[in-house]
């Protein structure tokens, strides 16, 4: 059953052979809302802030049903260092902490934070404003980004100040800003950069300042040659002229950070490795807005743009909508009521999570959400070995024997195919003619992975406190025999009266 | 003569040499306890459960050893462990008897609870803290679920709770397609 050593010497190998140049896939655009220009989104009439709207540990409510809160506030306060806080979007009253749905594929709800708008949208006291970055400690510049709940806005949610450290080490070469958004439909940071470009530039120089990059990229795919102009106009007028705008052939899954900085950099991010290790760092083009805001203005990050298109979508827009908006009270806006035969979902087509509860609200994360007409599934048959999901591979993996391991639980080989350096960017899904949700396969394997090494985990520390138990028994028992062995020399003379059993 | 007491003598000698050597090895590279045993009881989920019919996993991991028991005893463990412990022992996979549960944590019902220290005394990892005539309580994220606690108490006061699904802990299932079913019948549906 378990697998030869050389066997995985030769999967490694042949994983290396594959050309990657080639990888990718070319999906139809559909970027309908590509010249629509961001309009705000009404306030909802109540806001649901879920406690955890980035990677890491939850943030702990520091507000009570019944207060009243005002806009850009501090309402739940970051635990631990992986994590960045959550702030009211509007000013209004707290009106209830309890679960709520968010858009995840279980369907299992979050603490959330209900607030009542007042309508007056009233501003906290901002921040301190830091124009004066440049003459700052760097600590001082990321703490504001960091209580500015700052996370990455392209969808992965990584606390952004962590990225930001200046590691004698480690020194940041290369910094690329990403404007590629290769998903299909979503137009958010199209749209952000045609319109935002002098934001999106103040923030690059803040960053810039911050890791001290010799090199800055603002990496564009050559159909948003709109957005190319308007950066590099704003450049010319920062006075940026060594930065480069690259507009690179459009290609999905081009917009994942390491796929990125492999492109510009020719460079690989090594397996478990962050792009600090190789001296990259890569921001997406709205986190670099929202750093300028939180830097510039002391302004926290509550509001984003999100795409809301699709083929079922009534009145596809670019909105610009604060967090916690529901996301049925922005389809009832966009005009559509009747979703009989819609399927909803937030992010692209490519990785969004299809939506199981509608009043979910929009995150952090949420760039985009999609009203689709829901088409029938073609039933998954065998594998006939073309080999297309392994050209498409931009980490170069063999799908098809992955998938194959996955179904059939053979969770160590799959290891040893690096089933974990998988992005789960689906392109393999798309191109196979035998309909293998094989990215399905891939999340399946990867949680029960998890799960065995958590059963496992805690199987050893049971077996700790199990051995510690006994030890400690067999202790009291040996305890228990000197205690009564001293006696009886104390006592030589035997009484008549027997031992009494001793009390437990 | 000698032609027939040489032979006899060297093969003596020789075969007492290697007598004393295999003796002295013996001794020198002793192994303490069984490997295979060992290996074993690293498979079991160690809650300590005793629903084997053993009193806890590595007396079940020596009854598997030394043919006592079957390898389908280990309830927690479910399919996986025993396909794990069928392939190290090398027999043949058999069936379970008895479908693992949902995970449970056990609760003590503190108003409820006198104090008796008997549940204390049970519980196999130590995973309940108090002391006589004060209340008890479970440390939920050490309980294995083993109930053994529950039989002991003399005012009923424990009970079995479901541990509730984590977001973080949660995973996607098998794709509902008809051959990922056939996948897991062929491994896990054997009679």
């Amino acid at each position: 059953m378990a697998m030869h050593s050389w066997q995985r010497l030769g999967a490694k190998w042949l994983a290396g052979l594959i050309p990657l140049a080639e990888a990718g896939v070319h999906p139809d655009d559909c970027k309908v809302t590509a010249s629509l220009a961001i309009t705000d989104a009404p306030l909802p009439p109540l806001l649901v802030l879920p406690i955890r709207q980035h990677i890491g540990q939850a943030c702990a409510p520091i507000v009570d049903a019944g207060d009243t809160v005002l806009r850009g506030q501090k309402i739940a306060k970051s635990q631990g260092y992986v994590s960045t806080s959550i702030h009211a979007p509007t000013s209004g009253r707290v009106v209830k902490i309890e679960e709520h749905a968010i858009v995840h594929p279980s369907g299992i709800g979050m603490l959330s934070i209900f607030i009542e708008p007042d309508g007056e949208d009233r501003w906290l006291e901002k921040l301190p404003a830091m124009a004066d970055y440049a003459q700052r400690d760097p600590a001082e510049i990321r703490e504001q980004i960091r209580s500015c709940g700052i996370a990455g806005l392209g969808g992965a949610l990584f606390p952004t100040f962590i990225k930001l450290v200046r590691d004698p080490n480690h020194r940041i070469e290369t910094l690329i800003l990403n404007g590629i958004e290769c998903e299909p439909w979503l137009t958010c940071d199209h749209r952000l950069m045609v319109e935002d470009a002098p934001r999106i530039v103040a923030g690059l120089k803040i960053l810039r300042y911050l890791v001290q990059a010799e090199r800055c990229v603002v990496a564009i795919e050559d159909n948003k040659p709109d957005a190319a102009a308007a950066m590099r106009e704003a450049l010319k007028q920062a006075g940026c002229a060594d930065v480069e705008v690259r507009l690179l052939p459009t290609i999905y899954p081009q917009g994942s950070e390491k796929q990125l900085i492999e492109t510009i950099t020719g460079r690989q991010v090594p397996a478990g490795k962050l792009p600090l290790h190789i001296g990259a760092l890569c921001e997406n083009v709205a986190t670099t807005a929202a750093i300028a805001d939180a830097v510039l203005e002391g302004k926290p990050l509550i509001e984003r743009v999100v795409t809301l298109s699709g083929d079922a979508m009534p009145k596809p827009a670019n909105l610009r909508v604060r967090i916690g908006t529901p996301v049925d009270y922005l389809l009832r806006q966009q005009g559509l009521e009747d979703l009989h035969g819609v399927e909803v979902m937030q992010g692209g087509p490519m990785m969004g999570e299809r939506l199981r509860h509608l009043d979910a609200p929009i995150t952090k994360g949420s760039n985009g959400i999609l009203a689709m007409r829901q088409q029938a599934r073609e039933p998954e048959s065998p594998c006939i070995r073309c080999g297309h999901c392994v050209q498409v591979c931009p980490v170069g993996l063999m799908p098809n024997e992955l998938a194959s391991h996955c179904r059939n639980d053979r969770f160590e080989e799959s290891e040893a195919f690096n089933l974990f350096d998988c992005i789960e960017c689906g392109a393999c899904s798309y191109v196979c003619p035998a309909h293998i949700p094989l990215v399905h396969y891939f999340r399946y394997g990867k949680g029960q992975v998890a799960a065995i090494r958590r059963a496992n985990a805690f199987a050893e520390l049971s077996r700790q406190r199990s051995e510690a138990r006994e030890q400690r028994i067999q202790r009291e028992r040996e305890e228990k025999a000197a205690r009564r062995r001293a006696r009886s020399a104390a006592k030589p003379a035997p009484s008549p009266v027997p031992p009494k059993a001793e009390q437990p | 003569m000698s032609v027939v007491l040489m032979p006899i003598l060297v093969l003596a000698v020789a075969g007492l040499l290697f007598g004393l050597l295999l003796a002295v090895a013996s001794k020198l590279f002793k192994v303490e306890g069984n490997p295979l045993e060992a290996s074993i009881d690293q498979l079991l989920p160690q809650t300590q459960c005793g629903q084997c019919g053993f009193p806890g996993c590595k007396p079940y991991a020596h009854a598997v050893v030394s043919g006592e028991a079957d390898v389908n005893h280990c309830v927690p463990g479910g399919e996986r462990v025993m396909l794990q412990i069928a392939d190290l022992m090398g027999v043949e996979p058999k069936a379970i008897e008895e479908e693992p549960s949902a995970p449970m944590v056990a609760f003590i019902r503190e108003d409820e609870c006198i104090g008796c220290t008997l549940c204390i005394k049970a519980c196999p990892v130590d995973a309940i803290v108090g002391a006589p005539k004060q209340y008890h309580v479970v440390i939920a994220e050490d309980c294995t679920g083993c109930t053994l606690c529950v039989e002991p108490c003399p005012v009923d006061c424990i009970d079995m709770l479901q541990t509730p699904e984590l977001l973080e802990h949660w995973s996607w299932p098998l794709p509902g397609t008809a051959r990922a079913e056939l996948a897991h019948e062929r491994k896990y549906g054997h009679a």
